[in-house]
């Protein structure tokens, strides 16, 4: 049944090549470049297809010479082989022609690269950060910023050797926790960097992609037209899981982006000051105070939770005095969503690159260098700093896991109030 | 000029394996040049298939996201360093000499020495799978930061990577200054036969660029280790910089690539149409033009690092120029085909496949060259399709059909021409099977170098896998159809083809030890 479907395509494709029609004729098998959903996805496709027609044009003649003369000048039909060598004129012709077509392709080419390099008048703006291997957005001058993960459906399908099959996950590979909200029909220009390697953010529907530098902000824009959720992905090679980080982002009406950014803005207001760590997703930034967001997600969904460990730290907010029972759960789940990219689910590692934590001197050693670690990371590794990533109750979990579980058994019981200390 | 005269039986020739530890002789060079060359096409090959297996369906069912990251790291390292360009300095010793009517290569025992850094360069560089941490996993563009997580291997590669360079300057010297010495008397220079002159340009894009390549990665060592921080932004540098260096090596690397393949095909077509190359002239400008223009395109390989307005149009416009130089080519060997008496034994119908799907690569490159739609196409698999269109069946088709059209130039013996086309035919549809439906990928939207999927792109995944796996094994043919033509009983004459013109077809086959004692007299 399946090669039967992809011969159809394969025919389907192959017709529509040969009729000159590589317009998108499958709605949900795409072929060509998507048209997008802003102005300068549009002037980009039509870029895109003008300069493919044009070597197609130029194809046709090439080839069709190319192609005459094979069957026609051959020795099997007895001809003889002139013996002309050059003309000055053809070489003149297919020198200059050329070069005007090329004129002509320019000039559309200019106005639009002009404006899209033309960032003036943004009615917003959001930075964006890239991580091995998430995302982070921050909406400039409001407060409000979260980091954006491989949602869990994804995360559990895509291990090696995974028992649950890509094929039952929606938007596999790309779905995340958080998507990124932006209003519809407002300039916004976005402010691209990164934390550690260099990235580059791409939703094709928007038309472009740019490259995340550590170091550097890179500015761009975007006006989307219409609401809806696109989705696209990290393109440049970021290390071992460039491949898990993709982009989500969902276009509301300016109304409906107010009532969301007052939403998350509210949300912060309400809980601030409690260490809940409820979902370590979205949190303030600019502010030491960890925010919780309410549940409703902003994206309607109620997906893509597990991995936060939200279920376990909203309650055991108050005292810090969790039992060590709660901690190692909880500290599982940040475990398998924060820390086997790179230490495996074993706690192995890949040494030397990604270190083992099994009998490792930090996670067997002193509490306060593993904090620190976790915390701050390790300059020049992949090891980030995860104390702006994830709630104090979170950190003590996956401490607490990582000294008592994975081939380490220290006994050490670490509480969020441990974590703010070191902090 | 230094007549040296050898005759037979003067000295000792040494047999065994210290004829070819020692030799200096170019066509026993030239033969293990190839001969390596070969062997790494099969090993970048087996890599390659390791990429296509994983890449089969979504989810991960073969190896680890890092290891894939290896795998495609070290697919282009080798393929780039050490499949083809050995293999055009392989055809470089051999033909060279003879097209000229020299004597041999201008210097002899840098020449052995050139060869025979290769072998330890590329046992470190493969060593490096095998060390804790493993290979190379941050891509062959070895961008920083990235690349500085590296494990063990790190020093390792960059050492390789500086005995490919020395390699590949000794050669480079070595062809010019054999180009310039040691041609026949009356060999002028506008009569040398085009493989000769795309070499002697390609020869001085390696000696201007491959010490740039060797500066950008001795910054990244020190950057390591001597706590410099060239790239380092933290520490006042700019990892944006490495991509300006490397790509001013990178982009005329391309066409050191491209260059030797042009003249290959230039030979072979008007022997197979038995007409004069059209427009030889004009063939020699353009690969002129062309190896300039590769000086001042580089950053169109990195158009989406945010550069300014202005240098984003230069080099937009300046890649777009690239597109005259390549197209006169393309439009000269079609009009060499024009009225001739063409046959289509297998060198010919590689260097035809050539001339067709370089310029497919040739399309795609100029749709990259639109600065704004590249940013859509940048990092996709529309790129992947394009270079591996320029490079496979453009560099890789034409050194296959170069091999096929002297092959009985140097063994003495024919191949087996049913088993030859058979070959061609095999390679030609699996080969489009393979690439041609990522350029779907990428413009539907996936990008390169990842080792998962969603689960829409899974249906051209899986017949690209099917084209490489079915490419890859077609390959074994052409294996056997040169050991069958070294150990071969059908000898082939001196012309070898009927149309095939230049002093390389006035020897014996197979060619003589030394050929071209006291120089030969062109026409």
């Amino acid at each position: 049944m399946r090669l039967s479907k992809r011969t159809v395509l394969m025919v389907g494709a192959l017709a529509a090549l040969l009729g000159g029609l590589v317009q998108p004729a499958f709605a949900d098998y795409a072929l060509n470049m998507p048209q997008g959903v802003t102005d300068t996805s549009r002037d980009i496709y039509g870029l895109h297809m003008t300069i493919l027609w044009i070597c197609v044009a130029i194809g046709i003649v090439v080839y069709g010479a190319m192609f005459y003369s094979i069957v026609k000048h051959r020795k099997s039909r007895g001809v003889q082989a002139a013996q002309f060598h050059h003309s000055t004129a053809l070489e003149i012709l297919w020198t200059v022609v050329p070069l005007v077509i090329l004129v002509a392709m320019a000039i559309p080419a200019t106005g639009v690269l002009v404006d899209m390099e033309d960032t003036s008048d943004a009615e917003m703006s959001v930075k964006v950060t890239g991580y091995q291997w998430k995302w982070h957005y921050e909406y400039v001058d409001e407060g409000v910023g979260f980091y954006s993960n491989l949602d869990a459906d994804s995360q559990e399908a895509r291990r090696l050797g995974a028992s649950r099959k890509p094929q039952s996950v929606e938007n596999y590979l790309l779905n995340v926790d958080n998507r990124l909200v932006l209003p519809t029909d407002t300039k916004v220009r976005l402010l691209i960097t990164s934390n550690d390697v260099i990235h580059a953010w791409w939703v094709p529907d928007l038309g472009w992609k740019k490259d995340a530098i550590p170091g550097y902000v890179n500015a761009t824009w975007t006006q989307i037209n219409e609401p809806g959720v696109y989705r696209g992905q990290c393109a440049e090679l970021c290390g071992r899981d460039h491949g898990y980080m993709p982009i989500v982002v969902e276009a509301k009406t300016p109304e409906d982006f107010k009532a969301w950014l007052a939403e998350q803005k509210g949300g912060a207001a309400n809980t601030a000051g409690g260490d809940a760590g409820a979902d370590a997703g979205q949190q303030t930034v600019g502010t030491d105070t960890e925010t919780v967001e309410d549940q409703s997600d902003p994206a309607g969904e109620t997906t893509a939770r597990a991995d936060t460990g939200a279920q376990g730290g909203g309650s055991d907010s108050a005292a810090g005095g969790m039992t060590k029972e709660a901690l190692m759960s909880q500290g599982q789940q940040v475990y398998s969503a924060r820390c086997v990219a790179c230490h495996q689910a074993d706690g192995q590692g890949m040494p030397p690159t990604f270190p083992a934590l099994t009998g490792s001197a930090v996670v067997t050693g002193p509490v306060d260098d593993h904090l620190d670690m976790v915390i701050n990371g390790s300059a020049g590794t992949a090891m980030q700093a995860f104390g702006p990533q994830l709630s104090d109750a979170e950190i003590a979990a996956v401490v607490t896991y990582q000294r008592n579980a994975l081939g380490n058994d220290t006994g050490d019981v670490v509480q969020p109030s441990d974590v703010q200390a070191a902090r | 000029m230094t007549a040296t005269t050898h005759e037979v039986g003067h000295h000792d020739e040494p047999t065994g394996f210290t004829r070819w530890l020692f030799t200096t002789n170019h066509k026993d060079i030239g033969t293990l040049y190839l001969l390596f060359s070969l062997t790494m096409f099969f090993v970048g090959g087996a890599m390659a298939m390791v990429i296509r297996a994983e890449l089969f369906q979504p989810g991960l069912q073969v190896v680890d996201p890092y290891f894939f990251n290896q795998m495609t790291t070290m697919h282009a390292l080798v393929m780039i360093f050490g499949a083809v360009m050995p293999a055009f300095v392989g055809l470089a010793n051999w033909m060279i000499p003879l097209m000229v009517g020299g004597p041999d290569m201008a210097l002899p025992r840098m020449n052995n020495w050139s060869f025979w850094i290769l072998p330890f360069a590329f046992a470190i560089l493969l060593s490096t799978l095998f060390m804790p941490g493993g290979a190379p996993a941050g891509g062959w563009t070895l961008y920083p930061p990235l690349v500085l997580q590296m494990g063990t291997a790190f020093p390792f590669v960059i050492f390789a990577i500086h005995l490919m360079g020395i390699s590949s300057i000794m050669g480079a010297i070595n062809v010019i200054a054999t180009i310039f010495n040691m041609r026949a008397p009356t060999m002028t220079l506008m009569k040398m036969p085009l493989f000769v002159w795309t070499w002697l340009i390609t020869a001085y894009l390696l000696i201007a660029v491959m010490p740039v390549l060797a500066g950008a990665v001795t910054m990244l060592l020190t950057d390591q280790y001597f706590g410099t921080s060239f790239f380092n932004a933290a520490g006042g540098g700019d990892p944006v910089m490495f991509q300006h260096i490397f790509w001013f090596f990178g982009h005329p690397e391309v066409y050191i690539m491209i260059l030797p393949a042009f003249g290959i095909v230039s030979q072979i077509i008007p022997t197979f149409a038995r007409k004069p190359l059209f427009g030889y002239a004009s063939m020699v400008y353009a690969t002129a033009s062309i190896a300039f223009l590769s000086f001042i395109v580089w950053a169109h390989h990195m158009f989406t690092v945010g550069m300014p307005l202005a240098g984003e149009l230069f080099f937009m416009y300046a890649t777009m120029l690239i597109a005259v130089p390549t197209g006169v080519k393309v439009f000269n060997w079609v009009a060499t085909m024009w009225r001739g008496a063409m046959t289509f034994e297998t060198p010919m119908l590689f260097a035809l496949a050539f001339v067709v799907l370089f310029t497919i690569g040739g399309f795609s490159g100029l749709m990259l060259a639109i600065a704004p739609a590249d940013f859509q196409y940048h990092d996709t698999y529309f790129v992947v399709a394009h270079f591996h269109y320029v490079l496979v069946t453009g560099a890789v088709f034409a050194i296959i059909a170069g091999v096929y059209y002297w092959l009985p130039k140097w063994t003495g013996h024919m191949y087996s021409e049913a088993l030859g086309k058979a070959h061609f035919w095999l390679s030609t549809i699996f080969v489009n099977v393979l690439f041609f439906p990522q350029h779907f990928l990428g413009l539907a939207g996936m990008p390169r170098r990842i080792p998962d999927y969603a689960v829409q792109f899974t249906d051209w995944n899986m017949i690209s896998s099917i084209g490489g796996f079915g490419f890859g094994l077609s390959q074994l043919l052409f294996l056997y159809l040169i050991i069958q033509s070294i150990r071969g009983t059908r000898n082939a004459t001196a012309q070898v083809w009927e149309g095939a013109k230049g002093l390389e077809w006035e020897v014996p086959s197979p060619a003589p030890h030394h050929t071209f004692d006291t120089p030969p007299v062109v026409k």
